[in-house]
């Protein structure tokens, strides 16, 4: 059995669908036969009749149904049509679900689907990396996964656990990204872990989501260079596993963090503090960050390739610092 | 018939004994942050919403529901040790004034971000059915929301709403046209003649009331309740009256001009003058009820007054309820 990562997530959504009543899907255009903008429930609505529901155009209102129902005791899963929409229902998931916890001491275990990142030709609205806004919020878990053994198992992760998440889906990788095996026996690495993916001495490359394809791409010409990165996939960007990018820079020294977000505040400006502040006398040059233009994402195919981070580009900045 | 009749009121003056003690408390710096918000004028329309609900329904209770909140089980030392953010209040000094409730059983926490519980409600609802624990027509688990003339206006009311609509809920949506959000007068909130007008606008019954008369809440949320649990749908009822008190205690509406003022009675006490004619209650037993709720929440103050304040050192600062992740 093979499986894209669109595939392993419909995967996880029909198994917990299977395995757990109290599991319903929520989202715009994701029921009947049609099973989302996407696809990712394409069929589900035929295999569990009444839990799989259109909603109106309401991104409030659908993140308003996941807490209410996550208090009665469902475990909810909500389906925006893009991350970037997602904004709409901003202050349902940072104001409502993500205090509900500390302010009442009852948790609100509903999951929130974000298909998110850039691909060619989606222009400002579509294309959006949105965990810098996400994360900078207490009480709301944000996950981005790069695999497709993740994108299963972090679903069902989120879907179990009891506070809210924000699963990030890289839309680029829906379809480009496939193993040959069943992803729900892919290794299970436990939520808020990062994952060492390629191992090297030279130079600690951070990034997350689809951009860890293009770090595990750059480490092959860096290689024949005699450049050996070692690449992390934070995996999990809130919390974030600081302790691993740490022991990783003790032993190289060095720190990039590449990633398709914006270079103002977020998860890699949060990283590369963190190192500074807390592995200052493990560095042999500054923290660095790559990130995307400081601007909305562009329509042209040309201007939009142009405006994040590619494994080019990541190799030249990793020389850089590995020459400092 | 008159045994409602002296719950409803017994439920409205308990609320304002409780607030007029909040009140003079907060304008002695008894309050430690925030200020502190009033019902006064909206205590019919909000125990008459509460008392027809049962164990089991859902509440959504906003910034005026006080004596809701009492109807639902909510105890003045609940109410008093909130406003005082001690230990032994349910926000555990994390959050204060009326953002509070009993999340377990169905009576939500508000946030302030008004237009946000109607959604909320409806998910619960929906949750309910997916779960199989929405009962049968006639015995429907019921959602019951509030919301202000000013809250009206959200996005997130407006979202919320349309979902329960669709999703042919037993939802009620309690109304309260109080002529202000906080400094506006209705007229610049919103251009219809009556907020009722929406109702049909998303399919939904409405019925525009008094909210000056109890008996009139009264019959309104009885009937919108029982047609909800019927298995009706959604209901909306309007209650227009006057919000007889600043928009918190830290505002002394002068804005607010005699004229209007004059337009409006107060419920509680032309309540008690109703049910004196009317044989409900002799002076005798109307004063009884009063020093009642008096020496109940002077109780509940001394009480929580008592009790400690969160100390920081013991604070585990975290936000997630999963330890390995906290
Ligand atoms: C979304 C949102 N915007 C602004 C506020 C600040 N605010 C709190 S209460 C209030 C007035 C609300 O008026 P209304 O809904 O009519 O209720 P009332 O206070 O009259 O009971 C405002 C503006 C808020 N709580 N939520």
């Amino acid at each position: 059995m093979s499986s894209t990562y669109i595939e392993a997530i419909r995967r996880a959504l029909g198994d917990a669908l299977a395995e757990d009543p109290r599991v319903f899907l929520y989202g715009q255009d994701i029921a009947g036969t049609f099973g989302g903008a996407f696809k990712a429930t394409k069929g589900l609505a035929e295999r569990f009749p009444g839990r799989v529901l259109n909603s109106p155009i309401s991104e409030d209102g659908q993140a308003a149904v996941g807490i209410g129902a996550a208090l009665a005791g469902c475990r909810p899963v909500i389906e925006f049509q893009f991350a970037d929409f997602a904004s709409v229902a901003f202050n349902q998931m940072v104001n409502h679900a993500a205090t509900h916890w500390w302010r009442t001491g009852v948790p609100v275990p509903a999951t929130f689907r974000l298909p998110a990142g850039g691909t060619p030709g989606g222009g400002p609205f579509h294309c959006q990396m949105v965990e810098g806004w996400l994360t900078s919020h207490p009480g709301l878990i944000v996950v981005a996964p790069a695999t497709v053994g993740d994108a299963y198992h972090m679903l069902r992760d989120a879907i179990a656990c009891d506070d809210p998440v924000a699963y990030l889906e890289h839309k680029h990788l829906y379809n480009h990204l496939r193993i040959d095996t069943d992803p729900s026996r892919a290794e299970r690495l436990p939520l808020g872990k990062a994952a060492v993916r390629r191992a090297g001495r030279d130079c600690t490359v951070v990034s997350w989501s689809g951009m860890v394809h293009e770090c595990l791409k750059a480490a092959e010409p860096l290689a024949e260079q005699g450049i050996e990165i070692e690449v992390i996939d934070l995996r999990c960007l809130r919390p974030l596993d600081t302790a691993t990018v740490l022991a990783s820079v003790e032993r190289t020294g060095r720190l990039l963090v590449a990633t398709e977000s914006w270079p103002f505040g977020g998860v890699a400006a949060e990283l590369c503090a963190w190192i500074s502040e807390h592995g200052f006398s493990h560095l042999d040059a500054p923290p660095r960050r790559l990130s995307a233009q400081d601007t909305p994402v562009p329509f042209h195919p040309d201007l939009f390739r142009a405006h994040h981070p590619d494994a080019a580009r990541i190799a030249a900045a990793v020389v850089e610092t590995v020459e400092f | 018939m008159s045994d409602h009749r002296l719950a409803l009121f017994r439920a409205m003056v308990r609320a304002r004994v409780l607030e007029d003690r909040l009140a003079s408390l907060y304008l002695s710096g008894g309050i430690p942050g925030g200020s502190v918000f009033l019902s006064r004028g909206q205590e019919a329309f909000s125990a008459a919403a509460a008392m027809q609900l049962r164990p089991g329904d859902v509440y959504a209770p906003l910034i005026r529901d006080q004596a809701g909140r009492l109807v639902r089980g909510e105890t003045p030392l609940d109410a008093i040790r909130v406003h005082l953010g001690r230990t032994t209040g349910v926000t555990r000094g994390r959050d204060g004034n009326i953002h509070r409730g009993f999340p377990r059983q169905g009576d939500l926490a508000m946030i302030s971000h008004l237009g946000s519980t109607i959604g909320t409600v409806a998910g619960w609802l929906m949750g309910l059915r997916q779960l199989g624990k929405a009962g049968a027509p006639g015995d429907l688990a019921v959602g019951l929301a509030s919301i202000g003339d000013g809250g009206m206006n959200t996005g997130a009311l407006h979202e919320g709403l349309n979902i329960a609509a669709v999703e042919k809920l037993p939802f009620v949506l309690c109304v309260t046209d109080n002529q202000l959000s906080y400094s506006t007068f209705s007229d610049r909130t919103y251009a219809c003649r009556s907020l009722v007008e929406r109702a049909a606008g998303y399919g939904l019954r409405g019925v525009a009331i008094d909210g000056t008369d109890p008996d009139a809440c009264w019959a309104a949320c009885r009937d919108a309740v029982a047609r909800a649990r019927a298995g009706e749908g959604p209901q909306m009822i309007v209650a227009k009256l006057l919000r007889l008190a600043g928009h918190g205690m830290h505002d002394d509406a002068s804005y607010v001009p005699a004229e209007l003022k004059s337009r409006f009675a107060d419920g509680v006490q032309t309540y008690e003058v109703v049910l004196r004619k009317d044989g409900v209650l002799d002076e005798a037993a109307a004063q009884a009820l009063w020093d009642e709720y008096r020496s109940e929440t002077a109780a509940a103050l001394a009480q929580a007054q008592a009790e400690p304040s969160p100390d920081p050192a013991q604070e585990p600062w975290t936000a997630l309820s999963t330890r390995a992740l906290a």
